[in-house]
């Protein structure tokens, strides 16, 4: 039920609760007759406004600031990524780790780092993947600008980074890298 | 494509595996990808190629398999790609397209194949008939090792085995198992069976995996993360916990199904075998989905004189592509279901 104004016949929409001296006085009345008392009526804004005005103070400074990074070694952007969903390399995991590393943690349940398996050659030497990344990319660049001797010496150099994989394997074999469940059991 | 392979045997239709009258296959996939080029996404076609050649020498020389076989998938045609698809070998997403890709396949027993350029450089999948989890990781992780002795994998010591998408970073690992739950399903269980693997951060799909519909109780159950959990963790959980929760639910419902709805459940059964014996018009969902009675009948005596094999290898055979492949002509999806319907009667003696 709609509750009509005290002074006249319609609705009331400001209503005023006032205790004095334990008494409780109300007054309802009409947006006409509430101005006549001095009361400052708002004319109704729009909820659309008022929500997205809360949405704003909201998300204001919360918003952390989005590093607009481009991938060096594939050119990849973020927001490339961001509407894409693949990377567009292995270096991107770098350039871009401070945003994924969020991503990725709310991916798998709050995992951060792996655990498990990991390339028997990988622990031989630090930086043997960027090696091989820098050497193939100077190779392809050097055969699309048709420098041939410059891409054989390069050639050259990727073999002999690539090649001491059977050596290191064996290596690799007498100190058995741990694979699997990590630790030990004590 | 070689013609000579036979067209029925699928590891995972095996009738006489582990849990086979709930678990149709176990299956394992790593993603992985070889450092120093960009993810396939972005990689030019020249790149593309290059990786393909890469995968091919070392697929083929590592001496994976006593048999690979390598198809290049722009040398064999839509219909051979989709059988593949239907035989698991390959994703959808994979049959199609122009860009230079192929797959590997073990050579007869299809137990291993291996997607080159599909969203990672390499999808290594093993699926073994049944639950057998620590198998199919025994053969995969060996695998694994050859392919890593010659190439070098895309790795970091935070994230693991680095692949295109975030979301299979660590790992790379997927396990897929394939399971039957019609008791589930007709006690209207099912969707607590769900609701547990959602809440374990486990993703329950259908018959074809993502985005497909569960039809005829087929479902796969598998991980979602891959980061964080070693890999012998993960299947631990799964082969020692997880599945045999299921099958054990099922099987009780299969039970109470017995005990308390007999009448009601033969009548189910015999009338998936009635239609499936007669039925002039199939179409693929109505044969998957009376086959599925069929195989819960036979699995609990209720059917006789009908070969769990028979129904398994119907299973495969009723789907679109193979249907044409062994019509040996493309069909309208009117005919397929005359042809299905009669290679059906066919197989379960029907007139």
């Amino acid at each position: 039920m709609k509750r009509k104004c005290d002074r006249c016949d319609n609705e009331a929409t400001v209503h005023e609760v006032v205790i004095r001296n334990g008494e409780k006085a109300e007054k309802h009345v009409c947006e006409g007759c509430a101005r006549e008392d001095g009361f400052t009526v708002h004319a109704h804004a729009p909820i659309s406004d008022l929500i997205t005005k809360f949405v704003i103070s909201q998300t204001k400074g919360e918003k952390s600031p989005v590093k607009v990074g481009v991938c060096g070694s594939c050119g990849l952007t973020f927001a490339e990524f961001k509407q894409q969903g693949v990377l567009g390399c292995p270096e991107c995991y770098q350039t871009f780790e401070e945003q994924l590393s969020a991503m990725i943690e709310r991916a798998h349940e709050g995992a951060t780092h792996h655990i498990g398996k990991s390339p028997k050659r990988a622990g031989g030497s630090a930086g043997r993947h960027e090696r091989i990344t820098t050497l193939r990319k100077q190779l392809h660049d050097a055969i699309t600008a048709e420098q041939y001797e410059r891409a054989a010496a390069l050639r050259d150099q990727l073999l002999r980074v690539e090649k001491p994989a059977a050596e290191r394997e064996a290596a690799a074999e007498s100190s058995k890298p741990q694979r699997g469940r990590g630790g030990s059991k004590a | 494509m070689s013609a000579a392979r036979p067209p029925t045997a699928a590891e995972w239709l095996r009738p006489d595996s582990p849990e086979g009258d709930v678990v149709l296959s176990s299956r394992i996939r790593l993603a992985r990808n070889f450092a120093g080029f960009p993810f396939v996404g972005r990689a030019k076609r020249e790149d593309r190629r290059q990786i393909l050649q890469i995968a091919k020498r070392d697929i083929m020389q590592g001496g994976l398999a006593p048999e690979v076989m390598w198809v290049d998938l722009n040398e064999v045609s839509s219909l051979e790609r989709s059988v593949l698809v239907e035989r698991h070998l390959i994703s959808k997403q994979h049959a199609k397209g122009d860009e230079p890709r192929a797959v590997a396949i073990s050579n007869p027993d299809e137990r291993l194949s291996i997607m080159v350029n599909e969203e990672d450089h390499l999808r290594i999948q093993v699926i073994r008939g049944g639950l057998d989890l620590m198998g199919a990781f025994t053969q995969i992780d060996e695998i694994d090792d050859k392919i890593e002795a010659m190439s070098d994998y895309a790795f970091s010591s935070r994230f693991g085995y680095l692949t295109a998408c975030p979301t299979n970073v660590g790992t790379g690992i997927r396990v897929s198992v394939m399971l039957h739950l019609p008791g589930l399903k007709l006690s209207g269980e099912l969707e607590k069976v769900k609701r547990a693997a959602n809440g374990m951060s486990l993703a329950v799909r259908g018959f074809y995996g993502e985005g497909s519909d569960a039809v005829g109780d087929f479902f796969q159950l598998s991980n979602q993360t891959t980061l964080g959990k070693s890999e012998r963790d993960l299947l631990e959980e799964f082969e020692k916990q997880i599945v045999p929760k299921v099958v054990e639910y099922e099987r009780l419902a299969r039970r109470s199904l017995l005990e308390k709805r007999r009448v009601i459940l033969e009548d189910r059964v015999h009338r998936a075998l009635g239609t499936l014996r007669h039925a002039r018009l199939l179409k693929s969902e109505e044969a998957l989905e009376m086959l599925s009675f069929l195989r819960l009948g036979i699995n609990l005596g209720v059917v006789e004189g009908v070969e769990l094999a028979t129904v398994n290898n119907l299973i495969l055979l009723t789907q679109p592509a193979h249907l044409q492949r062994l019509a040996k002509h493309d069909m309208e999806q009117s005919e397929r279901r005359v042809e299905r319907a009669t290679v059906v009667r066919k197989h379960l003696g029907g007139g």
